[in-house]
């Protein structure tokens, strides 16, 4: 079996592109993509124009993403996704500018951090930080 | 519907109307006394205070308003676990307006996306305290005569006094106000403030620990008091509460026009014997705080117009 082409040629699924390298285990870690049935590929250190090196992760099948998780991870990723073994649609994705439930507020006297069934929600400040709605404290994964 | 959430909820215009209202106000407290009338104000404080909650059921008094609600968490719903979403959602079936204060910050921004009526932050945790800057706005307008061109000093607890992130932030909307903040390592401003409030805005600050030092500068003196309640370690706190204590000594190395404001209540940051200076407004300030809260109640209910001429 040639594996290089297995990996190359999804016919029908998604390619996150342009991972900043680094960033693919953390990124399969955090789509738990270790919990999926389906071929799931995670390549590091690719060569990139752009960037130098970059990861990339190749999925075959269909599957939900967390766009707003995947773009406050790495705003330079490219979503692409492939149906019959070519590209219908690609994704640039951006620093969303509102997360919920993506990261969590850590502020102990925040009232999201203490009644229960309240989503954390964070929004995008001028100055590209994430701030709490409710209490404003920054926001870290 | 308007809430007061944030200080920086009413635009520097909507401050001014609210302040000339409050001036009118003291003018002519009678006039305003029937505007509410029929009206509720439900006070719902999750965390005990005194003054802020007499002053807004003084207020709401003041206005021919009646007031209900509760003062401790314990008398409340919420002792039973119920969550602050239900609560308003009630509430709003009794009230026409309400003040929460919580130790939990947010908790007033979560009940008004539930809430049929106007909510107003009366303090949560150690966030943001709009009605108590609305109070030193008024305070500091009446003895200065101008929002502007003027040098502050915030001394004491600026990490966990809430007071003072809300005023810092409502100043920074006027211009030429340089601020000096001064206090221990330990409760410096949170970074938020100085990076996203006051850097990007270029407003001049400073950073000391001396009190001293700066006082000639000063044309207001913002102190605050040490809250035991903000610390989860009493030997931080046993450590701190003393650092800045103002007496007669430093207030003669300040200017005579110099005001010295205060949130209240104080434990021992002001000398008892700086109270008969003339230059403490602090006493000023609760007056201020009735007036104050009495426009605010009469702009979130849309009455903003006024009083009424008395007829007798």
């Amino acid at each position: 079996m040639n594996t290089t082409r297995s990996i190359d040629s999804i016919v029908n699924g998604t390619v996150i592109d342009h991972i900043g390298a680094g960033k693919g285990m953390k990124i399969y870690s955090l789509l738990h993509l270790d919990g999926l049935e389906c071929p799931v590929v995670l390549i590091r250190n690719a060569r990139s124009g752009r960037y130098g090196k970059k990861d990339i992760i190749k999925i075959e099948g269909e599957i939900s993403l967390d766009l707003d998780l995947l773009g406050y991870v790495d705003h330079n990723i490219t979503v692409c996704t492939i149906r019959d073994g070519k590209v219908v649609e690609k994704k640039k994705l951006t620093l969303p500018k509102k997360l919920t439930n993506v990261i969590r507020c850590r502020n102990p006297r925040c009232i999201c951090t203490v009644e229960e069934g309240i989503d954390h929600v964070f929004t995008l400040t001028e100055h590209n930080t994430y701030r709490c709605i409710y209490c404003e404290s920054r926001g870290k994964m | 519907m308007r809430h007061m959430i944030d200080p920086l909820d009413f635009s520097v215009q909507e401050v001014e109307n609210l302040l000339n209202l409050a001036d009118r106000i003291a003018a002519d407290p009678a006039r305003y006394q029937e505007v509410c009338r029929h009206k509720k104000l439900a006070t719902l404080f999750y965390e005990p205070s005194t003054r802020t909650r007499l002053s807004f059921e003084a207020a709401m008094l003041n206005l021919g308003g009646s007031v209900l609600g509760f003062a401790s968490a314990d008398s409340s719903s919420a002792a039973k676990g119920e969550s602050i979403a239900d609560t308003i959602r009630v509430i709003s079936c009794y009230a026409d307006i309400c003040a929460i204060r919580h130790p939990k910050e947010g908790a007033p921004l979560r009940a008004a996306m539930y809430s049929r009526i106007p909510v107003i932050n009366a303090g949560d945790g150690g966030h943001q305290h709009p009605t108590q800057t609305l109070t030193d706005l008024l305070t500091i307008r009446r003895r200065l005569g101008r929002l502007d061109g003027f040098t502050i000093g915030l001394c004491g607890d600026l990490k966990f006094g809430r007071t003072v992130h809300s005023l810092i932030k409502s100043l920074s909307r006027y211009s030429g106000i340089r601020f000096i903040l001064i206090s221990p390592e330990e409760l410096r401003v949170p970074d938020y403030v100085l990076r996203e409030v006051l850097d990007p805005q270029g407003i001049p600050y400073e950073e000391v620990t001396s009190l001293e030092e700066v006082m000639p500068r000063l044309d207001i003196l913002y102190m605050t008091r040490v809250q035991k309640e903000r610390f989860f370690n009493e030997e931080d706190y046993v450590r701190l509460k003393d650092t800045y204590i103002l007496t007669e000594d430093k207030m003669k190395l300040a200017k005579e026009t110099m005001a010295v404001l205060h949130p209240l209540p104080r434990v021992n940051e002001i000398a008892l014997a700086v109270d008969g200076d003339p230059r403490a407004a602090y006493f000023e300030q609760v007056q201020n705080g009735v007036y104050v809260r009495m426009a605010l109640i009469m702009t979130l209910l849309g009455l903003s117009d006024g009083g009424k001429e008395r007829t007798e």
